[in-house]
């Protein structure tokens, strides 16, 4: 497939946008990675997605897919030669889901609690935060039955769903002085992250923690309305 | 013979889905009602983390959230589909099943709490959500095309529920001048046999709406 066939409208900061690039990458398929400038939407942007115009966009020839996830099953109902990122089985896929799901509308919403937090409030969405992290303990050990990833002996659904988040989560650990992944309370995820940000679909994509730091200075003084920091 | 519960409330559109999928595809199943003021000690085991209805439990093994019930139930009984076989067109199905849950249910519900300015604040915005589906159903009998499918299953709440909330409310959110597809849609989907036998009764869901509406008008003085 030629290369400008495919096309993934994003920006590198967004763990959402990484989600299409890693499916992409293991189903070995070229494309063009068009840059969003941050604080402002290009016209292929609002016009590839004129619902929500938000990125992660993918372009195929010429029709655009939205929303993450439904992109990254796109990805694998399309690209049939390579490896499959869901399960053949019906239940299992339905668990993959689940997950994910849950992944983002509880799990992350208290993580993005949690970075505007003040006092007693964040303390509840830190526990929110701890409490989803030991249920993906469990799941963990339930969905790889001993293997390296949520998806078995490769990363599927479910490690792109959760494992795009994991640039945001060492953020998260830095700025609140917290420990999230834990040796003693979530050893598998801990070994699972790391084996994860390793993997060659996902190195090339998942940002550096430091950049992330320093541009989630730029987002929080953005929030506030003041000027970006000088670095 | 394989063995099938599905966990529901009478009323709850999302178990609404599951009973319409199961019905389209001829699926025998037996059917356990809940109360959710008194949740049964199976429904918090097979749905520990929501402790919501529905729930589908097929040979013991538990499926919740509605619309990721429903892919269970295409992938597993391949009659009669619900999502269609191109990949794109699998993805827009999913796209606008995820925005009628996402943002047309939470706007359509906003103008259902609320009063006043509020109210008519809440108006504009499930407007323009309801104006982008609409635009869906441009030369199509249903969202899936000739016949009924999962973006339409996703939606059928808007065929039955949102005509209650709007008598009670006394607001048209769906006008047949400004929505005459949807409006057209309400009619095939309301009519079309196996939805029709399925739907709670009428004069109950107004009770029951009437209740929880006096619940949250009650809680602020109108603007």
């Amino acid at each position: 497939m030629a290369k400008n066939d495919v096309k993934v409208l994003g920006a590198w900061p967004s763990p959402y946008v990484m989600r299409p690039r890693i499916a992409l990458n293991i189903k070995s398929v070229n494309y063009e990675f068009l840059e969003e400038t941050f604080g402002s939407k290009s016209e292929l942007l609002l016009q590839s997605n004129p619902v929500h115009k938000k990125i992660p966009v993918l372009i195929h020839g010429d029709k655009p897919i939205c929303e993450s996830m439904i992109i990254v099953e796109y990805i694998d109902e399309v690209w049939t030669s390579g490896p499959s990122i869901l399960p053949s089985d019906p239940y299992d896929r339905a668990i993959q889901r689940f997950w994910a799901a849950y992944v983002d509308e509880k799990w992350f919403a208290a993580m993005r609690g949690l970075r505007s937090a003040q006092g007693e409030e964040r303390k509840a969405f830190l526990d929110q935060v701890t409490e989803g992290l030991a249920l993906l303990e469990e799941a963990f050990g339930k969905c790889s039955k001993g293997k390296a990833f949520f998806g078995g002996d490769r990363i599927g659904l479910l490690d792109i769903a959760f494992g795009s988040f994991l640039g945001w989560l060492k953020v998260t650990e830095k700025v609140n002085g917290v420990k999230l992944l834990d040796e003693a309370k979530t050893p598998g995820l801990v070994k699972w992250a790391e084996r994860f940000c390793a993997d060659a679909a996902v190195k090339s994509v998942m940002p550096e923690t430091e950049k992330l730091l320093e541009f989630s200075k730029v987002l929080a003084a953005k929030m506030k309305g003041a000027p970006p920091p000088k670095n | 013979m394989a063995e099938l519960k599905l966990f529901r409330t009478w009323s709850t559109p999302f178990a609404l889905r599951v009973v319409w999928a199961l019905n389209l595809k001829g699926i025998q199943y037996d059917t356990i009602f809940e109360d959710l003021s008194n949740k049964s000690s199976l429904l918090l085991q097979y749905n520990p983390i929501y402790k919501k209805v529905p729930v589908l439990v097929h040979n013991g093994k538990p499926l919740v959230e509605s619309l990721l019930i429903l892919e269970y139930i295409d992938e597993t009984w391949k009659q009669t589909p619900l999502l269609p076989e191109d990949p794109s067109e699998r993805a827009t199905a999913r796209f606008w099943a995820k925005f009628g849950d996402d943002k047309v249910l939470l706007s359509v519900w906003n103008v259902f709490i609320k009063q006043g300015k509020d109210q008519e604040e809440a108006i504009v915005t499930a407007q323009e959500n309801l104006g982008f589906v609409e635009r869906q159903l441009t030369g199509k009998k249903f969202f899936n095309g000739e016949t009924i499918g999962f973006v339409d299953l996703a939606f059928g709440w808007l065929a039955n529920l949102l005509s209650v909330w709007e008598e009670i409310c006394g607001v048209t959110l769906i006008d047949h001048e400004k929505f005459p597809m949807l409006s057209e849609w309400i009619q095939n989907f309301a009519g079309a046999p196996i939805i029709k036998e399925s739907w709670p009764p009428r004069d109950k869901l107004i009770t029951k709406y009437q209740a929880l509406r006096e619940v949250y008008t009650s809680k602020e003085a109108p603007k």
